[in-house]
């Protein structure tokens, strides 16, 4: 049979980026992916009748703008398309709404407290000093400190540079940003509940922390330093759903030679004399590469699709420890209409918003606790949107898809796995809470797509159902990302390279990960390297 | 002026008060400190609770006091002494499996726990040893170009490299994350991971599985983590501090409350007392707590607004309660030899048992199960109770400082969950008791003047550490006003009756005061 330059495991955007730089560069690649279908969890599915589900990831912003016009997606068919503001409804029947003019947000703000729509300028200044300080290294691979390279100390070098160019109070404003809760951020600026807590959905979003945990302001920036079309903290739709960016990206690989083969994961990495040869698939076929990518998991590669053999023990043990916990849950609604919001009444346009069901830091809270005890959240904390309000192709004329984002849900409920009896009692809680909000609302429903994390880690291979391929932590963050030492994308075996998002930057639809390795990939072979680096517009 | 000549007034006897006072005072400055209450100490003194019953009353177990210190004050010769030194813990349990943690060796576990304790212990004092390293330094700033400054951090850097590869990538895996997962990817046993867990959280706003619990863990250890009785209680300490002081001239005025620290235009020249005695100074030292040295005795009015802003910010949210009971005999632990009732005995049986606890803290509730420190010093010190009878002193968490409702009307209720989880621990302890008397942080911020109650003065927490403690910009002990210092657990490197933050004070004045 004959040999490839390199296999790429698994078709996420993440695999498709890297295998598309690796195309680009004149290598002859071979992509391989589980699922008939390609995308990962950046995917459109056509699940009832003329519906389209963007089932998985459902918003876009962290997609770098490097990458896309590296890769020229504009070209391949992509079009983003921002969408205006949030709105976080309360329980009492009141709102909150954010909007894209900022007098009118300010406004809004002062509603509920002059002195915190004061304090939002602040807040966004010290957010967005943040976010320009972290972004110009996320398409950079971290540099190892425990190394005397010259590249490492090199990298450490620059990033101290950069760090110190922060100035004294800059500089210990970040230190307190990375290690403090979003909740006692925001206390330092907010004294109103609602406030609070619209902006600290953010810090934890797909993580199994909760608001009052040190560490979630850095998760809010996460969700902060992506932009469209160059506005920082904005976030869009893709036209078609979240798997026109995956297709943008494979056509784009196709389009450099690349060949994609659908319908059959990989059953084992083949190591031979200490160095990858190759993949042998489930369906018993076998394709040889002297360097093989892993899209998938830190603990789907190492743990599932390798021989422990050919690995060394403490690294096995590494990879058991590597903190990959579920904590949420998604549903995919086809709706018959628009539903009503009874705090929203006459301010309907706010349904094209980013909606929040939360009004305090204390209830985010308690919806962690449930997640602590191994059960969902029985009042969960709601992030929806009806894409079709501004992207009607993903329905048919007059219907709508919703998607609603939860927050907690565990990777396994008492410690035992999901049944579908636990999913659907899952399911209802969350159209109870809907309903609670938007009375009328269940009669909409024409068909409903409920994921927990089992659906998730099936379907899609995220083990535990973590969206990020890894909890972002302290301890798995920069160059400890996946594991201490292994943060250059190269893996323990020779030719064996990690390209997903359980690497530098994390998660999220970022395509960072796949880029950096891709660009790791190419230096190693002495090639001149196609991919971008470090920040082009700040 | 010839150096070693200014007079410098300390507010505050607490130890730390105690501490810079001392060292001014070797150092040739007229020293004289104002303490409010009328004994020396602060949080670390004895006093009687009930007829003939004697009880260290916030602070009860020394774990942290800098050897230096004691070698330097030579505080043995002013009168402290230790009525017990290295005391075991032993993790309670209910049904009686109680895990002892015995010197280098821990019992009552499996042999697998046994290997991970070894090499967990190990690699905990190693890492501690890095934070310990920083105890006795002035932080350095950062973004600086001073050579100090620099040094001082590549002093860590070096530190941390020193390691060695596999653990320095330890280390900084570990050290901004939660105890709870550090405790789960070792051990099995409960009540060992509860115990050590508790470690994590002790006089915290953390539960376990709060990030930077690792880092109040290493904290705890870092100053050898040996746990030792005073005789005669805490108030030795602090008395033998208070000796060393006076022996090297110091002036200490106890029952003089300091009322306000005077300004002359922009410089602090001296402090006024309640009874409104005006007296000036060439520097003025604050031992207590930032929100009380900047807002109440100094006044937000001359402060530059971003500096009040940020001291108003910081953390003080006590949470810990003081139990003491005067008991008639000495309560039998299920299933504990009674030999073993005068070590550190703790009520933490699992990690998901703390963490409970630590639920109901995030909104404003005390534990219905809470967890407890618990030392019964009359064991090895008889002489703080009528002969025969016994004290018992817990550390008992988590009682929040803001209680929704108020303490006033849950007082009771709580003391009442506090004696039934004793009762569960030590049956028929309730029918022992004496006297009793239950300090909620709301206590111990009236008692001790220590804003929040907070054993910290500001919370133990990464943001709120070394040069970022109490607030960037006075974390060297220097503050914005000019003649003004800080020398409390406020500073770096915190509470725990550990005297550095007072011996670091009083340094950085010796060495940056000029004149």
């Amino acid at each position: 049979m004959k040999k490839h330059d390199a296999i790429v495991i698994g078709a996420g955007h993440n695999g498709i980026t890297n295998a598309a730089f690796l195309a680009k560069a004149g290598l002859d690649v071979l992509l391989v992916e589980k699922n008939d279908y390609i995308g990962g969890a950046t995917v459109s599915r056509n699940l009832h009748e003329d519906w389209i589900y963007s089932n998985c990831s459902y918003v876009c912003s962290l997609l770098r703008p490097e990458i896309y016009r590296t890769l020229d997606l504009a070209k391949y068919g992509l079009q983003v398309v921002p969408y205006g503001g949030t709105v976080t409804i309360s329980q009492n029947g009141d709102y909150l709404g954010s909007y894209i003019d900022h007098d009118v947000s300010r406004r809004e703000m002062a509603r509920h407290s002059h002195r915190d729509a004061d304090a939002d300028v602040r807040y966004w200044r010290d957010i967005m000093r943040q976010c320009r300080f972290i972004r110009q290294f996320l398409l950079r691979t971290a540099p190892d400190p425990a190394s005397f390279k010259p590249r490492d100390l090199l990298e450490l070098l620059h990033i101290g540079r950069k760090f110190w160019g922060l100035g004294e109070n800059v500089i210990y404003d970040t230190m307190r940003f990375y290690t403090m809760s979003i909740s006692d951020f925001l206390d330092e600026y907010f004294e109103n509940p609602l406030i609070k807590a619209a902006h600290a959905g953010s810090g934890i979003i797909g993580s199994a922390l909760g608001v009052m945990s040190p560490g979630t302001a850095y998760v809010l920036l996460h969700h902060a330093m992506g932009d469209v079309d160059g506005t920082v903290g904005s976030w869009g739709f893709a036209r078609g759903g979240m798997g026109a960016i995956s297709k943008a990206m494979h056509d784009c690989y196709i389009d450099h030679g690349g060949q994609t083969l659908a319908g059959s994961g990989v059953d084992q990495i083949v190591v031979k004399n200490g160095k990858v040869t190759g993949v042998a698939l489930e369906n018993g076929d076998e394709h040889h590469a002297d360097i093989v990518v892993s899209n998938m998991t830190l603990p789907r590669t190492f743990l599932e699709c390798m021989d422990p053999a050919d690995l060394r023990p403490e690294f096995l043990d590494k990879c058991r420890n590597f903190k990959i916990r579920g904590s949420s849950g998604k549903l995919n609604i086809a709706l018959d209409g628009v539903p009503k919001f009874t705090a929203l009444r006459d301010n309907q346009e706010l349904m094209y918003t980013d909606m929040h069901l939360i009004d305090s830091i204390e209830r985010l809270e308690r919806a962690y606790d449930d997640w602590k005890d191994g059960t969902w959240s029985r009042d969960p904390y709601i992030d929806m949107l009806i894409p079709t309000l501004t992207d009607p192709t993903m329905a048919p004329p007059g219907k709508h898809f919703m998607s609603v984002f939860v927050q907690y849900v565990p990777p396994k409920v008492k410690g035992k796995d999901w049944t579908d009896a636990d999913r659907d009692a899952f399911g209802q809680t969350v159209m109870n809470q809907i309903e609670a909000y938007a009375p009328g609302f269940k009669d909409l429903v024409v068909h409903a797509e409920v994921r927990t994390p089992r659906e998730l880690e099936n379907e899609v291979g995220l083990t535990e159902g973590n969206i990020f391929q890894g909890e972002l932590t302290m301890d798995q963050l920069l160059f400890n990302r996946p594991i201490p030492g292994y943060a250059q994308y190269r893996g323990p075996v020779k030719g064996l390279w990690m390209c997903g998002s359980s690497n530098h930057p994390g998660g999220g639809v970022m395509a960072a990960p796949g880029a950096n390795a891709a660009r790791e990939i190419l230096m190693s072979l002495r090639k001149p390297s196609n991919v971008p680096e470090g920040w082009l517009d700040d | 002026m010839i150096r070693g000549s200014r007079s410098i007034q300390i507010i505050g006897a607490g130890h730390n008060g105690l501490v810079c006072a001392a060292y001014l005072a070797r150092a040739g400055h007229q020293v004289t400190v104002f303490e409010a209450s009328s004994q020396v100490g602060g949080a670390a003194i004895t006093r009687e609770f009930a007829p003939g019953f004697k009880v260290s009353a916030a602070a009860h177990l020394v774990y942290m006091l800098d050897p230096g210190i004691e070698k330097e004050l030579d505080l043995a010769s002013h009168g402290l002494e230790y009525a017990r030194t290295g005391l075991q813990t032993i993790s309670l349990s209910e049904a009686g499996d109680h895990v002892r943690f015995n010197g280098d060796d821990v019992d009552g576990v499996s042999e697998g726990d046994r290997e991970a304790m070894r090499e967990y212990r190990r690699k905990m004092q190693h890492f501690a040893g890095i934070i310990g390293g920083l105890h006795n330094r002035v932080p350095a700033r950062l973004g600086t170009t001073d050579r100090p400054d620099l040094l001082e951090l590549a002093r860590l850097a070096f530190n941390i490299r020193r390691l060695g590869k596999n653990d320095m990538r330890e280390f900084l895996r570990i050290a901004g994350i939660n105890i709870y997962d550090v405790l789960q990817e070792l051990f099995e046993n409960d009540a060992l991971k509860g115990a050590l867990g508790l470690d994590g959280t002790l006089g915290t706003m953390l539960g376990t599985r709060s990030n930077n619990s690792v880092f109040c863990a290493l904290h705890r250890y870092s100053n050898g983590g040996r746990y030792q009785l005073p005789k005669g209680g805490m108030g030795t300490v602090s008395n033998a501090l208070a000796n060393a002081a006076r022996a090297f001239g110091a002036e200490i005025h106890t029952a003089r409350p300091v009322n306000r620290i005077l300004m002359d235009f922009d410089r602090a020249t001296g402090v006024e007392l309640q009874s409104g005695e005006q007296i000036e100074a060439d520097l003025v030292v604050s031992g207590a707590d930032p929100k009380t040295t900047f807002l109440k005795l100094l006044g937000a009015q001359n402060l530059e607004a971003g500096f009040a802003h940020k001291i108003s910010n910081i953390r003080t949210r006590g949470n810990v309660a003081k139990l003491h009971l005067a008991l008639g005999s000495v309560p039998d632990f299920t299933g504990l030899d009674p030999a073993l009732s005068a070590e550190r005995l703790v009520i933490a049986p699992s990690l998901q048992y703390v963490e409970q606890a630590f639920n109901h803290a995030k909104y404003g509730e005390h534990s219905r199960r809470p967890v407890m420190e618990i030392s019964i010093p009359t064991l090895d010190d008889p002489g703080l109770a009528p002969a025969g009878k016994h004290v018992l002193s817990a550390n008992v968490q988590w009682a929040p400082r803001e209680l929704k409702g108020g303490w006033s009307a849950a007082h009771e209720a709580f003391t009442e969950s506090v004696m039934n989880t004793l009762e569960r621990f030590a049956p028929g302890i309730c029918s022992q008791v004496m006297h009793r008397e239950l300090l909620t942080p709301q206590d111990i911020e009236s008692e001790f003047r220590i804003e929040g109650g907070h054993w910290h003065h500001a919370e133990l927490a990464l943001d709120q550490s070394m040069m970022m403690r109490p607030v960037p910009g006075t974390a060297q002990y220097k503050t914005p006003v000019d003649g003004l210092w800080i020398c409390g657990a406020g500073c770096h490197p915190g509470g725990g009756v550990m005297g550095s933050a007072g011996r670091n004070a009083a340094r950085a004045i010796i060495e940056r005061s000029g004149t």
